[in-house]
């Protein structure tokens, strides 16, 4: 079993890796033979890069449901856009409210927001991960302002009722804004259907893009109610000092990462080329093989719902008597698998599944992994418990 | 494209530029994408020169898709 010290990268969730060869590809071209600046003059070479970035903007339309492609906004990552999706819209005064399987993405700009006067209440959820949807309604006051919810949880996979509790903000005229970092890409998603005015992506994990790219969807008419978090340079309007009020300039000022978004288009090439519902059903397969290997290891702690339909390919898990830390290095160094060890960034979900502050060992799987990794995974773990 | 049979469409961003650009190759309407004229606009961006004779379909084209800021002559 991986006896040729092959590496088996299980740590999508944090960055998807290896990328298809078109995202490479795509940057590459890109920075060979258009490299020059998007939207900031007339000549043939900043209009390719114009056009190279408009062609995202229309595939990231298309994996969304969003009708018009200039209300997709790119920003370096997940956690920027979400910084807007907050900072940019909560005053004073405010009710939100979030849940308790949260990243810090979402959880410490709200807490930040929170000491600014804002109140914040967050829906606990069970030790399985999952949100009763009747708990947000039962929450909303009438100060509420805003939903800020995760799609699935980074620590468990568990995939939230995203539909159910955009229903609930539609009729309640609250703002939904959705993080969908670990699920863009993976998860089809409707932002018309499932009633989101924000949903915040990143284009490094399941999109299989590049670090460095992101952004996100708002609804008609919010950039009205949402401040930039950065003013500058756009492109357009250079007469004014004034910041332009439109999308996508509004919140995209200074030089773009070009390159980047060029290697995200060619992620989601490749995720049309292959289909979202192939790389889901293969995704969970492997979810499903490893969480069944693992459950059948008396010393293993598996957390989660325990249903790979209802997650993503995200495995969270202990073994009695080690330390995450101790079983991730392990992991690496005796047979090159690449785990994540800790909290993950969330302390919240650690908080509601039972395991903080020790943390869990976290296998996030991904397209390009096959059957014979994860039995290598489930030899190594049982090589661990024996010892 | 002779600039005296043209007009000029005239955007808030390069995007909605590019945007245009997209729609009119997809329906067949020629089309130059060029600097904006800075008698027209003190913007550093591209605006789109079309024929006069084919504004109509122009509009049919981009109507409820792209914000126009303007559609003027060059000269």
């Amino acid at each position: 079993m991986n006896l040729m010290g092959k590496i088996i990268y299980m740590d999508n969730a944090a960055t998807s890796w290896p990328k298809p060869e078109g995202t490479m590809k795509a940057m590459a071209e890109y920075s060979h033979s258009i490299g020059a600046s998007p939207g900031r003059s007339g000549h043939r070479m900043s209009l390719d890069a114009g056009r190279v970035v408009l062609d995202a903007r229309e595939s990231v339309s298309e994996l969304f449901c969003v009708k018009n492609l200039l209300r997709v906004v790119f920003t370096k990552n997940a956690t920027e856009a979400l910084n807007i999706a907050i900072a940019g819209l909560l005053m004073p005064g405010d009710h939100v409210i979030t849940s308790g399987m949260e990243h810090n993405s979402v959880m410490r700009p709200l807490r930040l927001m929170e000491k600014k006067g804002v109140e914040l209440s967050i829906i606990p959820c069970s030790p399985s991960g999952e949100m009763n949807p009747e708990d947000v309604s039962r929450c909303i006051k009438k100060n509420t302002r805003a939903i800020y919810l995760t799609h699935a949880s980074n620590v468990t996979g568990t995939i939230m009722p995203i539909a159910d509790i955009g229903k609930i903000a539609r009729e309640k005229g609250v703002i939904f804004c959705v993080d969908a970092a670990q699920t863009a890409g993976v998860i089809p998603i409707d932002v018309e259907e499932m009633c989101i005015d924000i949903l915040a992506f990143t284009g490094h994990k399941s999109i299989f893009g590049p670090q460095g790219t992101g952004g996100f969807y708002m609804t008609e008419g919010l950039e009205k109610e949402v401040c930039p978090i950065m003013t500058g340079g756009t492109g357009s309007r250079s007469e004014s000092e004034e910041h332009p009020d439109f999308l996508p300039d509004r919140y995209e000022s200074g030089t773009p990462n070009v390159i980047g978004i060029a290697g995200l288009n060619a992620g989601i090439r490749f995720i049309r080329s292959i289909g979202i519902e192939t790389i889901r059903k293969k995704e969970l397969k492997l979810t499903a093989t490893l969480m069944e290997g693992l459950k059948s290891i008396p010393e293993v702690t598996l957390y989660g719902c325990g249903d790979a339909k209802r997650q993503t390919a995200v495995v969270s898990f202990n073994i009695s008597g080690m330390d995450s830390s101790e079983v991730a290095m392990a992991l690496d160094e005796k047979f090159h698998i690449m785990s994540r060890p800790g909290l993950q960034c969330s302390p919240a979900a650690h908080r509601t599944i039972g395991t903080f502050s020790a943390g869990t060992v976290r296998l996030s799987l991904g397209y390009f992994l096959e059957k014979d990794d994860i039995q290598a995974v489930l030899f190594a773990v049982q090589k661990l418990v024996q010892r | 494209m002779d600039a005296k049979t043209c007009l000029v469409l005239l955007f808030d961003s390069t995007s909605e530029a590019l945007l245009t650009e997209k729609l009119l190759k997809g329906s067949g309407i020629p089309h130059k994408i060029i600097p904006v004229p800075r008698h027209l606009s003190s913007d550093c961006g591209a605006c789109i020169q079309f024929l006069a004779s084919d504004k109509e379909s122009v509009c049919e084209t981009l109507d409820g898709r792209v914000d126009i800021r303007d559609i003027c002559p060059i000269g």
